[in-house]
């Protein structure tokens, strides 16, 4: 790269805030996707005035530019597709307020997700989106991505807890976006911003909206022996008037590898199991979660767990966390995916996967956020073999189409990032897609901020997306 | 005949046909917006029939006001065109609905208080009980952005829309968002429609989540002598565990408006008696469950209340409930009605604010001798009503400095505050949309990536947007 413009970021950051030989490179090659991509050169701001200087330069020397928190991302959203300066968030992670009276903190990008939580907890307080990746994510890449995680299902993700953004823009000017109070006259800026993935600005600063702890979570494991008496289980949950605080499916491959690794107690003979949790006051966790309990024995659940104390509550919901890593002791590689369907279409959904699995000849496990309808089916594969590698791929989007054709989506939580651009046109037709391009060039004209991710390029402008497969990552990762 | 009228006459009949073209000066009168007429009123039966109207205005530059019905059309600053009302009511079809998976798309012109009535019949509902209520169609609310009490548990729009489709300003049907409750595909551009009055494009058909019906929901009144106490009792509420679906505090003034002879009209049932008073401040709260969850409720508000001294502490039943209940959704209309000159303040601060700010609304309203009314919700959002008794110049004086102060005070708490509601000749000395953002640059940007010919709703907005 542009010696000038390593000496100038070298001079505005300090050497030590700027990694640029190969070998430290590689790390930042990598999120949690399955893809890869090589920055020249990776920079820690320390404040907004970095990050407004390292824009700057990223303009003055033509360079792309891209967000990074903790890269634990699953779509790619932080990876330099095109090269260029990754700006690493890690050293802006202060918790600048906790302010208990209005219920809200006010926390820099570089924060990680569960500490806000465990520093809100004293207060009585606590932050909702829980992504699985909780105790590494930051809350500026959950606000790029609009993460979601077990607890959105009652809560709402990420958009609907953040009050107000500050953010230098590709222009590199520094604005609030939103207000400490609820309601900013205007259009919802931050409603836009949050989930653009990194495309329309860097976020300096975030304040989100903290939850009162509940008094009571009741947590239930139903265990079954159909995969259809599971899915047939949430859709009648969802009707029931019950909403749980969380309601998680595991199939019985992906449970027998997490009981291996967490030793949680969960069955291994049985095909799946629903982990719900149910919370409020104690007299309506109590009662509602009788009935969810009901429910499910009238779908024929050969018995529901209820944990007997926070103990058992934690190691089953460890078991629910930690399932990526437990899977990655029987593959070395894994793709995950994520699409969302309808909840009423689950049954047909699970029943076409195993189809898929078979088809393919792959292991594909499942484990998501079945309240939902958010499936996150893992396909196990050796990407050292190319054909493996093609057939992952061509599962995945089999998996994906057939979301879409139950009139579902073809990402949850995880982005679209440089994963799902080109599937893009699956939901949105060539006017729903330009009405997003013309929005991204407003605010990015010269697309150097993040460049070529979410949006699909355009039908015969001569290029065709130039990575048709995602290179492989490893289990590990 | 101006030239956009005759322009309008040859091409719109072809589009809708004639039937749907209104060109009567007594029909049109219902469509003014600050007193100004369009010139034609359009009623498109379908989604490509408004991408082909609003194509053609902005090929001629015509301006247009997609118009439900027609209840917020006060709401804003007067329009700079207006040529095209363009009236969504024939689009009143439920597209999709699916109980099992609570998922819903409906479009536009739909009556929101009949859509509550299909829901009902699955036991579920939208939380959209807004003001109204009886008569408001699902795009004119979703684009006025109007909120309801109950946004203390279920949130705003913003939370439960889970996608759209919509006409932009250059005639371009475009959607966003899906029909499924979890979603990140694509930008959330719907976001940017809701609350955007009409500015962006016309909303053609709206995705909602739907919610299950609560089950027996009861209301608490507790009265205060003093604004301070009915704050504190909001704060212990917050404080606690306790989840309810409403919570506002409502001035003394708001038992006056709420035994009017509009309450009565809009409200459901005759108010029960004593539970308000005009002596009194007011906190109220909605909750609901089953019966040891309600009983939980009672007993931990009636010990509050009590620690607060309250004068008086009611338990509404489901007899008593709505009356109360749907003259807190309305009292932006009941308010319109108790004077000639009603001015409406929607004001923001930080909920730890409302003691000062409340105190800096009665200081402001006193001083500048008007009446006022303040109903504030939990979450930190005050409706105060200023009531002048009459239509005329010193009147408009006195809550042009009022809503000014107001203003001030609520920028100074790290607030903000817009007017929504005014009397048309008294809007170009008011700061209707409060005052200038430091993000209005990047509304202007939406703005032109929407609407680049100006002519939705042109100069309504923020900004005159």
């Amino acid at each position: 790269m542009d010696t000038r413009l390593l000496n100038d970021l070298k001079k505005l950051l300090g050497a030590d805030m700027v990694l640029h030989r190969p070998e430290e490179l590689l790390l930042y090659e990598y999120d949690g996707s399955v893809e890869t991509a090589r920055p020249s050169c990776v920079v820690f701001p320390q404040d907004k005035a970095h990050v407004v200087g390292i824009v700057e330069l990223s303009n003055r020397y033509k360079v792309p530019i891209v967000g990074r928190g903790a890269g634990t991302g699953l779509s790619g959203g932080a990876l330099a597709r095109h090269g260029g300066i990754v700006v690493g968030f890690s050293r802006m992670n202060r918790i600048l307020e906790v302010d208990a009276e209005n219920q809200r903190a006010v926390v820099q990008p570089g924060v990680v997700n569960a500490e806000l939580s465990a520093v809100a907890a004293p207060l009585g307080l606590y932050y909702a989106p829980d992504p699985s990746s909780q105790k590494a994510c930051t809350i500026g890449g959950n606000v790029s991505e609009n993460s979601g995680g077990p607890h959105t299902l009652v809560y709402g993700v990420t958009t609907n807890h953040v009050l107000s953004l500050e953010v230098v823009l590709p222009t590199g000017e520094l604005v609030r976006l939103g207000s400490e109070a609820v309601d900013s006259p205007g259009y919802d800026l931050p409603g836009l911003f949050v989930g653009s993935e990194g495309t329309l600005a860097l976020v300096t600063e975030i304040t989100v909206r903290l939850m009162r702890l509940p008094e009571m979570t009741k947590t239930l494991l139903a265990i079954f022996d159909t995969l259809d008496d599971t899915t047939e289980t949430v859709a009648a949950i969802t009707s029931s008037g019950i909403t749980p605080a969380a309601c998680e499916m595991l199939d019985g491959w992906t449970l027998r590898a997490v009981e291996a690794y967490v030793h949680a107690g969960f069955p291994l003979d049985s095909a799946a199991v629903l982990l719900i949790d149910i919370d409020g006051i104690r007299e309506a966790a109590e009662s509602q979660a009788e009935e969810v309990a009901e429910v499910c024995r009238q779908h024929r659940a050969r018995e529901v767990r209820v944990a007997r104390d926070a103990r058992e509550r934690d190691l089953l919901w460890k078991g629910r966390k930690n399932a990526f890593g437990a899977v990655g002791r029987f593959s070395t590689t894994y793709y995950v995916q994520d699409g969302v369907i309808p909840r009423t279409k689950l049954p047909q959904t699970l029943r076409r996967i195993t189809e898929i699995s078979e088809k393919y000849g792959f292991q594909i496990g499942n484990i998501f956020h079945a309240g939902d309808g958010n499936l996150h089916p893992l396909i196990l594969f050796d990407a050292r073999d190319e054909k493996q590698l093609r057939g992952a791929v061509a599962a995945a989007d089999e998996i994906i189409e057939f979301c879409v054709e139950m009139g579902g989506a073809i990402t949850g939580e995880h982005g679209v990032g440089m994963e799902k651009d080109r599937l893009m046109p699956l939901i949105f037709n060539e006017a729903d897609l330009e009405v997003m391009r013309r929005i991204h060039d407003a605010f990015n004209p010269t697309g150097l901020l993040n460049p070529e991710k979410i949006l699909p390029l355009k039908k015969g402008c001569g290029e065709i997306y130039s990575r048709p497969f995602p290179a492989a990552g490893t289990a590990s990762a | 005949m101006s030239l956009a009228s005759k322009t309008i006459g040859s091409r719109l009949p072809d589009i809708v046909g004639s039937a749907h073209v209104i060109n009567d000066p007594s029909q049109l009168v219902f469509y003014e917006v600050d007193g100004k007429k369009p010139d034609v009123a359009v009623r498109p039966g379908s989604r490509e029939e408004v991408a082909d109207i609003v194509k053609f205005a902005a090929a001629e530059n015509l301006a247009v006001i997609a118009t439900g019905a027609r209840t917020k059309l006060g709401v804003g600053l007067p329009p700079q065109r207006y040529d095209v009302a363009l009236d969504m009511t024939r689009l009143d079809r439920v597209i999709a609905y699916d109980p099992s998976d609570l998922t819903l798309v409906v479009e536009a012109g739909h009556s929101l208080s009949k859509l509550l009535g299909v829901l009902g019949d699955h036991r579920q509902f939208l939380p959209l009980l807004v003001p109204y209520f009886s008569r408001t169609t699902v795009g004119g609310t979703i684009a006025a952005g109007v909120d309801s009490p109950l946004r203390q548990h279920y949130g705003t729009a913003r939370d439960y829309v889970l996608g759209m489709e919509y006409v932009t300003g250059e005639g371009v049907l475009a959607k966003s968002g899906g029909r499924v409750v979890k979603n990140v595909s694509g930008y959330d551009l719907h976001k940017l429609m809701i609350g955007s009055l009409g500015t962006l494009g016309v909303i053609v058909s709206v995705n909602f989540k739907t919610f299950p019906a609560a089950l027996g929901s009861r209301g608490f009144v507790a009265t205060f002598e003093t604004a301070e106490s009915a704050v504190e009792m909001r704060h212990r509420v917050a404080c606690s565990t306790l989840t309810p679906l409403t919570m506002e505090i409502l001035s003394p003034r708001v038992a006056d408006l709420f035994s009017s002879e509009t309450a009565a009209r809009i409200g459901t049932g005759p108010m029960p008696p004593g539970v308000i008073s005009a002596k009194h401040w007011a906190l109220t709260s909605g909750y609901s469950g089953n019966e040891k969850v309600l009983a939980r409720y009672e007993a931990d508000f009636r010990r509050m209340a009590e620690e607060l001294d309250a004068v008086s502490a009611t338990v509404l039943d489901e007899n008593t409930r709505p009356p109360a209940f749907s003259r807190k959704r309305e009292f932006i209309p009941i308010a319109l009605s108790a004077s000639p000159a009603t001015t409406i303040m929607k004001i923001s601060v930080l909920p730890a604010r409302m003691n000062e700010i409340l105190a800096q609304v009665q200081r402001a309203a006193e001083s500048n001798s008007l009446h006022w009314a303040a109903l504030a919700r939990g979450i930190g959002v005050i409706y105060l009503a200023l009531l002048p008794q009459e239509r005329n110049e010193v009147a408009g004086d006195r809550v042009a400095n009022t809503t000014s102060q107001i203003l001030a005070a609520a920028a100074k708490l790290e607030g903000h505050a817009t007017i929504p509601w005014a009397p048309s000749e008294w809007k170009g000395a008011l700061e209707i949309w409060g005052l200038t953002r430091n993000d209005f640059a990047e509304m202007q940007k939406v703005k032109r990536v929407f609407d680049p010919h100006g002519i939705m709703a042109p100069g309504r907005f923020v900004g005159a947007l």
